[in-house]
């Protein structure tokens, strides 16, 4: 009886491991990264699992071990010591391992915040690339400022160049999420957050809005595409060329709530992405980025998008 | 005048999903079949003097137990819709807003409305007879707190039918939760329905603190006092300094809404940042808050069905104290990602990392009690067994989202849904549920059938599982939280599938426990627990009658050791015949005890009705409420006829009745 | 094991006991479960600090403190505020020497301080909002009318508990009871007057300065 418990126990325990293994190998993105950054998260992510698996997978063998050893049952040889309620020794050793383990940890933990801190310029032969995201009820706005052009729910990147990602919302709070490309940003009103991603090789990957924004928010997903420099400039050419001029009229369009196709403009009004940002900025605790990019008495224009989030798409 | 009474209606009345509909008719059903019960079986007057005036703790803590049994009914559909929505791609089984509802109700009903009034109802039901008293300290403002607390369900709960419910997730981030974004009435719902039931929780924190520091039995002091109260002590003290925060916090984002201020807003130089702060502040304590008591109850069982003295008690001690303090200094954790740079980052997630010491340390403690111990298989012991590698796996799940610069990548995702999913209902829900079955005799005089309540387990174990890990899968495949639905081409169906699987299988698993407790109830009779002691217990609840009679002890206990009636067990067997207690050598004398009061549940009336004027800017309602909370307030003020005593030969009689103190 | 102890404890019963526990200090009790909620509710009043600290340079193009604020109202205010916290000390003492009528008249009279100190508030809060600070104002205001509104409140509840105390002590005399509610109501006035000085000092003198 206590057997068949024990059998099915171990079943409960192993079967969703089997299926993890089983099931989804391939399209892991976090754990398949495609760019510097996402790399060393994963490379943290596997160090400090095995860190602390040091201490977790002996505790299971132990739990494992003693229910199954100590079980009440007729002539049972092990020992029995009903007051025996501590032991300095063993209390030391379990109160000693793990705060060596969380100090290994700690020391990886600090040096990876550092190392890793978004706004850290990557260490490149390449100049960066600037994108500038902005989050919309339900879209994705990408502006290349020194491209002069901007493109919707589509970004496209070369590879190989660190890109420099300066990210705002004209929504609610979003996040700005690239898994395989690197962990993600928080998307505020009134700041502009600095994030640097590189993908490594070209690939098409996706990205997504990771923050609860409202009805539609299930809709931010947008294509992430690097290709060859090359390439790039070729696409850039093409859609200066070709696609229509993003104009402030056209802007507050798209600051309505909506969901949006993939769209690309050739041009964008001068200086739209600072606008976003200090619109919001006012009397604001500003972000160090944003302070080195506006002056604190900015020209504020009135906000103009808050009669856009109509009452009835929030019912 | 119809146009107006219709569009009215049409806006006051949530309409327009069937789902919603047929949940209106079942509710009023259910309404109508109460009312129609009670005036049948004439039981009004008996509910009304029993148990909605009473200031008895353990009827409070049944009241709590039983809200919350309610409360995981709806929290559960919840998420049994969510699942459904999720289980395969692109189905639109609900629609993005009414989703958006149900996640957030799931989240503040599932922790706010359960496991706080789950945890409360074991607090009540247990701490007085484990430190061996005869009340709470306050009784009339443990009466407060239970109606407090209920008013301020039912109003999140009536956002359901009224109005329509919040849909900014269960902390309601600002800017989304701001009048600009959500300009309906359900987050004003939100803020009352925890404003009131949190000033409730805050005063069972008081209460419990001065209850366990004042009024243990004779000889138990602190160091011998059982392990329950103790993490109650832990949890009490990590309320009183969080739950003022959520009181300020939600205070504020209140007036944003209602007086136009901007604290939170995007305009007027409002910043949500300080929101998201404050929030957390209250929040991270939060969940120290709920599963150190279950700490405290895994710590009880582990003992009593391992045969054997707790291990390490002043590791344990000193470990969930640890745990409430560092709790308070983690709370930026939740926001690695909103660019608070390499200083503050690092910091909080040193101080994370550190919370996994004294946990650890717990663990072994527990493993080392079953060490060398008899370990037998009641339900609460299997719940206990459960509780051990789930939490262990949810906890280095949780020290990798402590590493801040890989946080970046789990933040959001469905990593961290599967991890807290894990540790609270690994750790918090498996807790309760061990107390409530450990307990259960001594609550209501009769023992639960044991073959249901493991089928029951295994259920909620294996689904558990099966709903959860696959989550942990999705986080690193990249699925977000809060989405409604995902697309084919993401490969992520085969995992919410399972997950799905998995819900269903705790949503039986429930079931079963409602068949449990039915079949219990019916075949009470056959189960009746004479000896007031069914598992052979160790602390003070188990030396007196199932169940325990309204004064608890007839005569306070004497206690010299930790286990004091394990203890005095032993010296009965090894004395004989001739052995004399050394628990209780007190004799019969009046027992001086509290009135019953109707003022709680007019208060917490008068909280509802101002509530819900608030929500509705309706100013008469505020005001009928707040006057009337006034002159209830006044009226207990000057009553100062507020208790009475027991005569010994009540006491005698009463004891007699359950076959002790017969001369 | 029941059936031991159900025999046990009788023979107990006829030993007499000189102690008995049975009367927890139930007065002490709801003293020292009193001084736990004040700590509460300087948590409440450390967030409204916090919130008021983090965006009093918010002021979204309205006016700051330094153009709002006159101290010469404030600190009459101030000293009203301090000579009740004076009085309310002097109506214990006299509870502590049994003098029922000198207790109730220092009530009164610090009732009447408070009462004062209200008065000015309003007519502070009446004269701003006249002059186009209102709440809506800015989160620099939103934050001033909440911090100085919750401690005008907390002194407004004060006020209807003394005279609800004030009344009880006319009917009940000085019993244990009244002497536990007296000293809890000085004591909360006593952290009105403490909470007071720092409104006065972060809002106003900082404020001007």
């Amino acid at each position: 009886m206590k057997v068949t418990k024990a059998v099915r126990r171990l079943a409960a325990l192993l079967a969703p491991v089997m299926l993890l293994l089983a099931g989804c190998t391939d399209n892991m993105a976090v754990l398949d990264p495609k760019g510097p950054i996402a790399a060393q998260q994963r490379d943290l992510m596997i160090i400090s699992t095995i860190l602390c698996c040091i201490v977790v997978v002996p505790v299971l063998l132990l739990t494992a071990f003693i229910v199954w050893r100590y079980r009440d049952r007729e002539g049972r040889k092990a020992a029995y010591t009903p007051r025996w309620e501590h032991s300095f020794k063993l209390e030391a050793i379990w109160w000693g391992i793990p705060i060596v383990i969380i100090l290994i940890l700690a020391v990886i933990t600090v040096k990876g915040t550092y190392a890793l801190e978004p706004s850290k310029p990557l260490e490149s032969a390449q100049k960066p690339l600037t994108v500038q995201v902005t989050s919309l009820n339900w879209k994705w706005l990408f502006q290349y400022p020194e491209q002069g052009i901007a493109t919707v729910n589509e970004l496209k990147i070369p590879q190989g160049v660190p890109v420099r990602f300066e990210i705002t919302a004209d929504s609610p709070m979003n996040s700005f999420w690239i898994p395989q490309l690197g962990g993600q940003m928080y998307a505020m009103s009134g700041m502009a957050m600095t994030l640097y991603l590189q993908a490594d090789e070209a690939g098409e990957y996706w990205g997504s809005g990771a923050n609860f924004t409202g009805t539609h928010f299930s809709s931010m997903y947008f294509d992430v595409e690097s290709t060859t420099q090359t390439e790039f400039d070729q696409w850039v050419k093409e859609v200066q060329a070709k696609s229509p001029a993003l104009t402030s009229e056209g802007y507050k369009q798209l600051a309505q709530p909506s969901t949006e196709q993939k769209l690309t403009f050739s041009s964008f009004p001068e200086g739209l992405f600072e606008r976003t940002v200090t619109k919001y900025a006012s009397g604001h605790h500003h972000s160090p980025q944003l302070k080195e990019q506006e002056p604190a008495d900015s020209k504020t224009p009135k906000p103009a998008s808050h009669s856009g989030h109509s009452a009835e798409e929030h019912q | 005048m119809r146009e107006n009474v219709k569009s009215f209606a049409s806006e006051f009345f949530v309409t327009g999903d069937p789902l919603i509909y047929g949940a209106d008719v079942s509710i009023g059903l259910t309404l109508i079949a109460v009312v129609a019960g009670m005036t049948y079986f004439k039981k009004w007057n008996w509910l009304w003097r029993e148990w909605l005036t009473t200031v008895d703790h353990k009827k409070i803590g049944i009241m709590y137990i039983l809200s919350a049994f309610l409360m995981l009914f709806r929290g559960g559909v919840d998420a049994l819709l969510m699942r459904t929505q999720l289980a395969m791609p692109e189905l639109s089984f609900l629609e993005p807003d009414h989703y958006n509802q149900i996640f957030t109700t799931h989240g503040v009903i599932m922790i706010l409305f359960m496991a706080m009034p789950f945890m409360f109802g074991l607090f009540n039901v247990m701490v007085p007879l484990q430190i061996g008293a005869r009340d709470v300290a306050f009784p009339f403002l443990n009466s407060l707190s239970f109606w407090l607390f209920f008013a301020g369900a039912m109003l999140f709960n009536l956002s359901f039918v009224i109005g329509g419910s919040p849909d900014a997730g269960w902390l309601a981030y600002p800017p989304y939760s701001e009048l600009m974004y959500n300009p309906g009435v359900g987050q004003d719902f939100y803020i009352w329905g925890i404003q009131i039931s949190g000033i409730g929780s805050l005063m069972t924190g008081i209460n419990f603190i001065v209850t366990i520091l004042k009024m243990r039995a004779p000889g138990m002091r602190l160091m011998k006092m059982p392990m329950f109260p103790w993490s109650v002590l832990s949890s009490c003290i990590a309320i009183i300094f969080s739950f003022p925060i959520l009181t300020a916090t939600l205070a504020l984002l209140f007036l944003d809404r209602y007086a136009g201020a901007h604290f939170f807003t995007l305009d007027g130089g409002g910043n949500p940042m300080m929101y998201i702060n404050l929030i957390w502040m209250w929040g991270h304590p939060e969940v120290y808050i709920i599963v150190l008591p279950a700490f405290g109850i895994f710590s009880e069982i582990v003992s009593t069905f391992s045969k054997k003295k707790l291990f390490g008690y002043k590791s344990m001690v000193y470990a969930m104290m640890i745990i409430s303090v560092l709790s308070f200094l983690v709370w930026a954790h939740h926001f690695f990602t909103m660019g608070s740079g390499a200083d503050v980052n690092a910091f909080f997630a040193l101080t994370t990392m550190l919370i996994a010491i004294p946990t650890g340390v717990k663990v072994f403690n527990w493993l080392f009690t079953m060490f060398r111990g008899k370990i037998t298989f009641e339900t609460p012991m299997l719940w206990t067994i459960g509780f051990i590698p789930c939490f262990v796996t949810g906890g280095l799940t949780g020290v990798l989202l402590s590493v801040a610069p890989a946080d970046f990548q789990f933040h959001n995702s469905y990593f961290l849904i599967a991890h807290f999913h894990h540790v609270i209902i690994g750790g918090v829900v498996f807790g309760y549920f061990a107390g409530l079955y450990y307990w259960w005799p001594k609550l209501f005089g009769f023992k639960l059938n044991e073959r249901i309540g493991k089928w029951a387990f295994w259920f909620w174990n294996i689904g558990f599982y099966l709903c959860f890990m696959p989550q942990y899968a999705l986080g690193l495949m990249g699925m977000t939280r809060r989405v409604v639905s995902y697309s084919w081409d993401k490969g992520w169906w085969e995992m919410n599938l399972v997950s799905t699987i998995g819900a269903a299988l705790m949503g039986i698993a429930f079931l079963f426990q409602v068949w449990q407790i039915a079949h219990g109830v019916k075949h009470s009779a056959a189960n009746r627990d004479t000896t007031g002691d069914p598992w052979n217990g160790r602390t003070l609840e188990w030396s007196i009658p199932s169940p325990a009679p309204y004064y608890n002890f007839a005569v306070l206990p004497n206690v010299s050791s930790q286990d004091e009636w394990w203890e005095e067990k032993q010296r009965m067997e090894q004395g004989g015949a001739a052995a004399q207690s050394q628990l209780y050598t007190g004799k019969l004398e009046p027992i001086h005890m509290p009135k019953n009061s109707a003022i709680p549940i007019l208060m917490s009336a008068c909280c509802f009705v101002a509530g819900f004027g608030f929500v509705f800017h309706w100013q008469w309602f505020i005001i009928a409420g707040i006057s009337g909370l006034a002159i209830c307030m006044l009226k207990h003020s000057f009553n100062h006829d507020t208790d009475y005593y027991i005569p010994v030969e009540e006491i005698r009689s009463s004891e007699a009745s359950k076959g002790r103190w017969t001369v | 094991m029941a059936s031991i102890h159900s025999a046990e404890p009788a023979q107990h019963a006829n030993i007499p006991q000189e102690q008995h526990h049975d009367h927890p200090d139930l007065e002490g009790m709801r003293t020292f479960g009193f001084w736990i909620y004040l700590m509460t509710d300087v948590l409440i009043f450390g967030t409204f600090f916090a919130a008021y600290i983090v965006l009093r340079g918010n002021t979204n193009g309205g006016p700051g403190p330094a153009e709002l604020f006159e101290l010469n109202g404030i600190i009459v205010s101030t000293f009203l505020l301090l000579a009740s916290s004076y009085t309310c000390g002097l109506a214990v003492l006299a509870m502590n020497k049994g003098k029922k009528r000198a207790l109730m008249g220092w009530l009164a009279f610090t009732a009447i301080l408070g009462a004062a100190f209200i008065g000015l508030e309003i007519t502070e809060f009446t004269h701003l909002v006249q002059e186009g600070a209102t709440m809506g104002t800015s989160a620099f205001l939103s934050a001033f009318y909440t911090l100085v509104g919750t401690h005008g409140l907390h002194v407004c509840i004060g006020l209807i508990w003394m005279v609800a105390v004030i009344l009880q002590l006319a009917s009940k005399g000085i019993t244990p009871v009244m002497k536990r509610k007296v000293q809890t109501i000085s004591l909360f006035w006593h952290f009105l007057d403490v909470v007071w000085i720092f409104v006065f000092t972060v809002v106003y003198l900082m404020g001007v300065s």
